[in-house]
């Protein structure tokens, strides 16, 4: 099954080759025999770059579904008690521009308790049909019960592709669901692509983001995968809702639960700077304390915290949790803005594999743009307060 | 309480970086480790274990260098070890991988709690234990950060986004570990002198031990994902000094064209 070896063609030379190519060390070469060993994730590799002729691949047959059997594109509504976590509509924009290369319907399913709020607003983004599992004991998230409601609309409607939210619900979900359809689930994808032949093309990063994979589920419906929130633009609500509802008649048996929920807590809003998506950090750029409140605005602004460098604890002004550095925390936040820090190592240290990076500096010659994606050269007393009116519609 | 702890030997590293002659994986030579979600997870059942009895065995698949890990468990405090390892495993998804590791428990016996650790830092998926428990046909919570026993059931807190649950949960089942929820302890010096090779304490699970033999559940066959290719992810760090013009505004474009308002 699957690689093949021709060890006729095996000697020192390619077999060492291959050995060294293997990016998962599966591949040995011992006395003169090559071996593929079960760390073999079949990235073919060895197939595509190795030797010619040396390692195969043959295809086989394998199950495969009638993929005209499946039609629509579905979101999963992610709510939270009542709120929808705003991920589900920037799937929703996605899922109605998959679904429009292949001339299928966009669906979403929404399961909890007291639904007639949320369902309209499914409708509002352009959903062409929501089917609803509204009843009293879905409103806490029962891992049980929930993907019971969510098999059952596979069985029912069987849906080309399904795209969940990875919130901490959904990339609970969405596995249970897909193990129990013998399915593919593609995590956290940041690139989806839809084939004339509707198989999804699902993107996604690997290795802490160091290796991006290109994935597909060629054989098996539904498709699965989970992308997190702030990867696709959150869509334009359409003028004229023109979407359906089904409401499902929820059965006994799907309410069966192992589990009982004995409370659920609001979070307390800990500030944790490693956890944020969005940080403003400042350094001895700030003058005083008293401008700390400008800093603290703009950051609100973002929906992100403040974050300082480590003069900035050492004078008091902050607390210690508030530092980033090499004494400090280490930060890999979506955005990261440096206001009047100078970019020492034992700060960048802390804080360089963020996605993006700007800094604010009035000295051209600050170490922290070599760090950084976009460079401001000025004063942050000049740019701040500006950037916080236009942020602000002023 | 009989309590499995299912660990995954991952690179020591995952600066991986693609060649851009080749397009190969270049890797440096860090030596593979545990998992280092799974320490977590194998703390909370060595726990329990102390408190309530029973046993703890790990259950890992993989190559044969994945006994190392195992080995680390039982210097940590296991009481010994399944590797589940066959060329007919390989090239498995989580699907596959899942349904492995459930024909390993199957073929393990009895069991009251499966541990698993929130993801790994190699695939990273976060799914191996959500489907592993639907293969098993029992309750499961994810990202739990406390457990204890409470009578014939599980008491736990677990993290759900912007809330915290806590909840009870009837046995068999299956919990996955939040990260850092817990110190995980060393390997115990005395452990590994006492164990050595821990030849004794480690069993090797191959195709023909586990119930299911059909193939297409497996390896390459049993799973429905397919990674068409690898590449390294653009990092072309654009960098842009902007020292002229109002700096305020470009500023602001820069976050509107990147989202960020
Ligand atoms: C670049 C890349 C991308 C991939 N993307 C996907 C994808 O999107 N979808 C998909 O289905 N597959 C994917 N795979 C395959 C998948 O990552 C692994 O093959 C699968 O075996 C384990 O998934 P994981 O490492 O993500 O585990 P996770 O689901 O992150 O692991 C969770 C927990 O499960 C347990 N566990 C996981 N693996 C083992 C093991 N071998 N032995 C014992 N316990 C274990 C551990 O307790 C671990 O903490 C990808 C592989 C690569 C190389
Ligand atoms: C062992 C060790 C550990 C350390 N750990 C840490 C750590 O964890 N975290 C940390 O941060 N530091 C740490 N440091 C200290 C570090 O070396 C630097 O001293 C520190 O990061 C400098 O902070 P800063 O950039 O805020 O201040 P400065 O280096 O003084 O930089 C201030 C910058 O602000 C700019 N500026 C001034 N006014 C304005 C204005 N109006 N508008 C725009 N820009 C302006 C200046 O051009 C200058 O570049 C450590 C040092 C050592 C030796």
């Amino acid at each position: 099954m699957g690689l093949l070896i021709n060890q006729k063609l095996v000697n020192d030379e390619t077999g060492r080759q291959l050995e060294k190519l293997c990016p998962f060390g599966a591949i040995s070469y011992t006395d003169g025999r090559l071996e593929i060993g079960a760390g073999c994730k079949l990235c073919k590799m060895c197939v595509r770059k190795g030797p010619e002729g040396v390692v195969t691949f043959a295809e086989e047959e394998v199950m495969k579904v009638n993929k005209d059997q499946y039609r629509g594109v579905c979101v999963y509504a992610d709510s939270d008690h009542g709120v929808i976590h705003k991920v589900t509509f920037e799937l929703i924009g996605k899922a109605r521009e998959l679904a429009k290369v292949i001339d299928h319907p966009v669906y979403a399913i929404l399961i909890g308790s007291d639904t007639d709020e949320n369902v309209r607003e499914l409708l509002e983004y352009g959903v062409d049909r929501v089917f609803v599992y509204d009843h009293p004991e879905l409103k806490d998230f029962d891992i049980e019960k929930y993907a019971n409601c969510f098999a059952d609309f596979i069985e029912r409607i069987r849906p080309s592709s399904i795209l969940v939210g990875a919130t901490n619900v959904g990339r609970c979900l969405a596995p249970r669901v897909a193990a129990r359809f013998h399915t593919g689930l593609t995590a956290d994808c940041t690139r989806l692509e839809m084939k004339e032949n509707t198989d999804l093309v699902q993107i996604r990063p690997a290795f802490g983001g160091n290796i991006m994979a290109q994935i597909i589920n060629p054989y098996r419906r539904p498709q699965f995968c989970t992308v997190r929130y702030k990867i696709f633009d959150s869509p334009e609500k359409v003028e004229n809702p023109t979407g359906t509802v089904e409401r499902v008649q929820i059965k006994d048996e799907w309410l069966e639960s192992s589990t009982e929920i004995l409370a659920v807590h609001e979070k307390e809003k800990e500030m944790d700077i490693s956890e944020a998506d969005v940080i403003v950090a400042v350094g001895r750029g700030l003058k005083s304390a008293d401008d700390i409140g400008m800093v603290q605005e703009l950051a609100d602004l973002l929906g992100g915290v403040v974050a300082c460098s480590r003069p900035l604890v050492e004078a008091g002004i902050f607390d210690a949790k508030h530092q980033i550095g090499l004494s400090g925390k280490t930060v890999k936040p979506k955005l990261i803005i440096t206001l009047g820090i100078s970019g020492a190592i034992q700060f960048t240290s802390g804080m360089n594999s963020s996605e993006c990076i700007i800094a604010v500096n009035s000295d051209p010659e600050a170490q922290i743009f070599d760090v950084c994606n976009y460079g401001i050269v000025g004063d942050i007393y000049d740019v701040v307060p500006k950037l916080i009116k236009m942020i602000k519609g002023e | 309480m009989n309590i499995i702890v299912c660990i995954k030997q991952v690179p020591g590293t995952n600066k991986v970086n693609v060649d851009p002659v080749t397009g190969t994986l270049i890797r440096d030579g860090v030596a593979a480790k545990m998992n280092p979600y799974d320490l977590y997870a194998l703390e909370m059942g060595l726990r329990l274990k102390e408190k309530y009895g029973g046993t703890l065995k790990v259950l890992s698949m993989g190559p044969f260098s994945a006994l190392e890990v195992i080995r680390e468990a039982i210097y940590m405090g296991a009481d010994g070890g399944i590797l589940i390892s066959d060329r007919k495993f390989g090239g498995a998804d989580v699907l596959a991988t899942s349904y492995t590791l459930c024909s390993g428990i199957l073929a393990m016996g009895e069991f009251d709690l499966i541990l698993t650790g929130k993801q790994t830092t190699d695939g990273d998926t976060a799914q191996v234990g959500s489907e592993l428990a639907e293969h098993l046909k029992v309750p499961h919570a994810a990202y739990v950060r406390e457990l204890e026993l409470e009578g014939d059931r599980l008491r736990y807190v677990s993290n759900l986004d912007n809330k915290t649950v806590e909840a009870t949960i009837k046995m068999p089942c299956l919990v996955c570990a939040d990260g850092e929820v817990n110190t995980p302890r060393l390997p115990s010096f005395k452990r590994k002198m006492e164990y050595g090779n821990c030849d004794d304490l480690i069993k090797i699970i191959t195709f023909d031990d586990i119930i299911d033999r059909d193939e297409t559940h497996y390896g390459l066959k049993g799973s429905p994902t397919q990674v068409e290719r690898i590449f390294e992810p653009d990092k072309t760090k654009e960098k842009v000094i902007i020292a002229e013009g109002d700096l305020a505004e470009e500023t602001f474009k820069i976050l509107k064209d990147r989202k960020y308002i």
